[in-house]
């Protein structure tokens, strides 16, 4: 006992000395982290911050040379031409927000609502050749999308869907169903199948056992998944700039984009729909940021 | 009502074979006990019985009627599940409720048949917990309940001791052999625990690698195993097996030693058979007329008794003693043996000899 008592004394002193030693090293590193990520920030949210300031100077201010980084007129004309057009109508950069709103959604809700009932399935049940299946889905997401956009165009253009929401919605939900049903698999296997067995001995159905007690806790690992669907048809700009033309079907990136060239480049109306347009995922991954990191709430299970 | 007939169910996972024909019959009312060393099939069995497994082949019927495609909620059976499988989500009153709201009771009787099952099993204080806010015994407690609130045809229970400490386990035991004979209901239980099997079952069915080994009491499982291998599972100390042969009226070891032969057995001379000695029917203490000798090889105290280990040419015998008994390895000492107690088996199939002379 007195040896392994004196071992304790001794190894707690041991742990008192190295703190400091540890905190000196500490502090050295941790003023280099802070450079570098200093250094780091300033080279991403620089053209952050500049695509903001633009939005709000004035012409003048932006076409300024030198640049004016501090001292310009404040004004909210540019988002003001976001929304409304010079007649006072709706402007076509709103149109296209409003697509991509529509696009975006509608394209995320169908690439779920078939997703998580697959990844139920291929976590749940024994389906031949599983693997295989898999495999082949997550296939489909090996080739970018310019790859595919000439032959979708032709097969679009067979069957009308081009210049057409619905065509741009389904193109996406066939990209975001596999890495749904990827994504949601993992979820699903982390619940463990015991509680549907135990709901279909209770006296459910499969089905209902799957939607009573396995779907709510799935709700942060869905949460996560369809932000992550939704950044992605948000953003997706190949697709909506071959497969739409009118600006009554665009969405905002090839909108957006449409306003660079020509004869002038109104710089200040670009960076006000830039804003514009990613403000809403941020408040979105914002809102769900518990759900994005917190994994699955397991409870009731001894392993 | 409540019996449950399960025949040559045949199940594999890709190249296992997890059942190969195992045939229950599970009379109404009876504490069958499903007894296995793990990947034995035992809780495959029961999840079958349950409707959650999709079999190759077999039937199971329930009350006489066959149920073999019939959905887990149309058997009509409760479960308790190893890992108690409480909904994460809910209460434990509605964990509880889930069977009798599942099947759309009115609230006035779930109200009361939940009250009826916390007062059983003493959880009234914890209806308003949720299962991670539970212990381990608190939790098996209420999946017991979620099993016991409704009449079922038959219970089904998966190993649900297997996660508790050894003192609430046997306290557990005790309630659920109380709650059996209260209920008079049906109960397939599951486990690899013997000392369970045999204090709580009526009958008990032992299964080895997917197949059915010997069905029958606990009393006969232990007096009369049907084979080596369910001698050998079936007690603590396990059984000693020494390898010998007939020669006319006197058994043979493979160490030289000689024991009358037992008037019993029908093996014929010459046959390689092994004798089974359980360590109760041996004694290093008196000297009777059948005695093997060797010398001491361990003393395993256990307080109530002493295993002592005799090595017998190059096999260890295990004798209980008394927990008085001293000694030194190496020591030589006479162990004597009940013949009329011992068992033989076939060294080639491992089948008993036993039985027929009995």
């Amino acid at each position: 006992m007195a040896v392994s008592v004196d071992e304790a004394v001794s190894t707690g002193s041991a742990r008192d000395h190295t703190p400091p030693a540890r905190r000196l090293g500490g502090r050295g590193r941790s003023v280099l982290e802070v450079a570098l990520l200093t250094v780091l920030a300033v080279v991403m949210l620089f053209p952050v911050l500049w695509m903001i300031e633009t939005s709000i100077k004035e012409n003048r201010d932006v076409y300024a040379i030198p640049a004016k980084f501090f001292d310009f007129t404040i004004t909210l004309d540019h988002y003001k031409d976001v929304f409304v057009a010079p007649d006072g109508g709706r402007s076509a950069l709103s149109v296209s927000f409003l697509n991509s709103v529509v696009v975006a959604g509608v394209s995320t809700v169908l690439a779920t609502v078939l997703g998580v009932p697959a990844a139920w399935a291929y976590s749940r049940f024994a389906v031949k050749a599983k693997k295989d299946q898999l495999f082949f889905i997550l296939s489909t997401r090996f080739m970018p999308p310019v790859v595919v956009v000439i032959p979708i165009f032709l097969m679009y253009r067979q069957v009308g869907l081009i210049d057409n929401k619905l065509g741009l919605i389904l193109i996406y939900a066939a990209f975001n169903v596999p890495f749904t049903i990827w994504m949601m698999k993992g979820f699903v296997d982390e619940v463990p199948a015991e509680y549907e067995d135990a709901a279909m001995l209770d006296g459910y159905t499969r089905l209902q056992a799957f939607r009573r007690f396995t779907l709510p806790l799935l709700v942060p690992g869905i949460a996560a998944t369809a932000v992550f669907a939704l950044i992605f048809s948000w953003n997706e700009f190949v697709f909506a700039t071959f497969l739409t033309s009118s600006d009554s079907v665009r969405t905002a990136p090839p909108a957006i984009a449409g306003l660079i060239g020509g004869t002038t480049t109104d710089w200040g109306l670009v960076a006000a729909s830039s804003v514009v347009f990613a403000l809403p995922v941020l408040v979105f991954a914002y809102l769900v940021r518990k759900h994005l990191i917190a994994g699955v709430t397991l409870g009731a299970v001894r392993r | 009502m409540g019996t449950v007939a399960a025949h040559g169910l045949r199940k594999s996972f890709g190249k296992v074979q997890a059942l190969d024909g195992v045939t229950l019959d599970v009379p109404d009312g009876s504490f069958f006990v499903v007894l296995g060393p793990s990947g034995a099939g035992k809780t495959t069995t029961l999840r079958a019985i349950a409707g959650l497994e999709k079999l190759d082949a077999g039937s199971v019927r329930l009350d006489g009627r066959d149920a073999t495609g019939d959905s887990p909620a149309a058997r009509d059976l409760a479960m308790v599940f190893q890992s108690y499988a409480l909904y994460p989500r809910h209460t434990v009153y509605e964990n509880i409720a889930s069977p009798l709201r599942a099947r759309r009771s009115s609230a006035s009787e779930i109200a009361s048949a939940v009250e009826r099952m916390s007062n059983l099993l003493h959880i009234e204080r914890l209806l308003q917990r949720r299962p991670a806010q539970l212990s381990g015994g608190e939790m098996q407690r209420v999946a017991l309940a979620r099993a016991l609130v409704r009449r079922p045809r038959a219970f089904l229970m998966d190993e649900p001791l297997t996660n508790l400490d050894l003192k609430l386990r046997v306290e557990m035991r005790t309630e659920l052999t109380r709650i059996h004979r209260s209920l008079g209901a049906t109960f397939v239980y599951v486990t690899n625990d013997q000392v369970e099997a045999l204090s709580m079952a009526d009958q008990v069915a032992i299964l080895k690698e997917g197949k059915v080994q010997q069905v029958g009491t606990p009393t006969e499982v232990y007096e009369r195993p049907a084979n080596q291998w369910v001698a050998g599972f079936v007690g603590s100390p396990p059984i000693s097996l020494l390898a010998c042969r007939a020669e006319g009226d006197r058994l043979v070891g493979a160490g030289g030693w000689t024991l009358p032969r037992p008037r019993w057995t029908t093996a014929e001379d010459g046959r390689a058979l092994l004798l089974g000695l359980r360590a109760e029917d041996l004694s290093v203490e008196q000297r009777g007329d059948a005695s093997l000798s060797g010398e001491l090889y361990g003393l395993e105290p256990l307080g109530d008794r002493t295993v002592v280990d005799v090595r017998v040419g190059t096999e260890i015998l295990k004798v209980k003693a008394r927990p008085t008994v001293t000694g030194t390895p190496g020591e030589q000492l006479h162990v004597s043996v009940d013949l009329g107690r011992a068992h033989l088996f076939d060294a080639g199939t491992g089948l008993s000899l036993s039985e027929a002379g009995r």
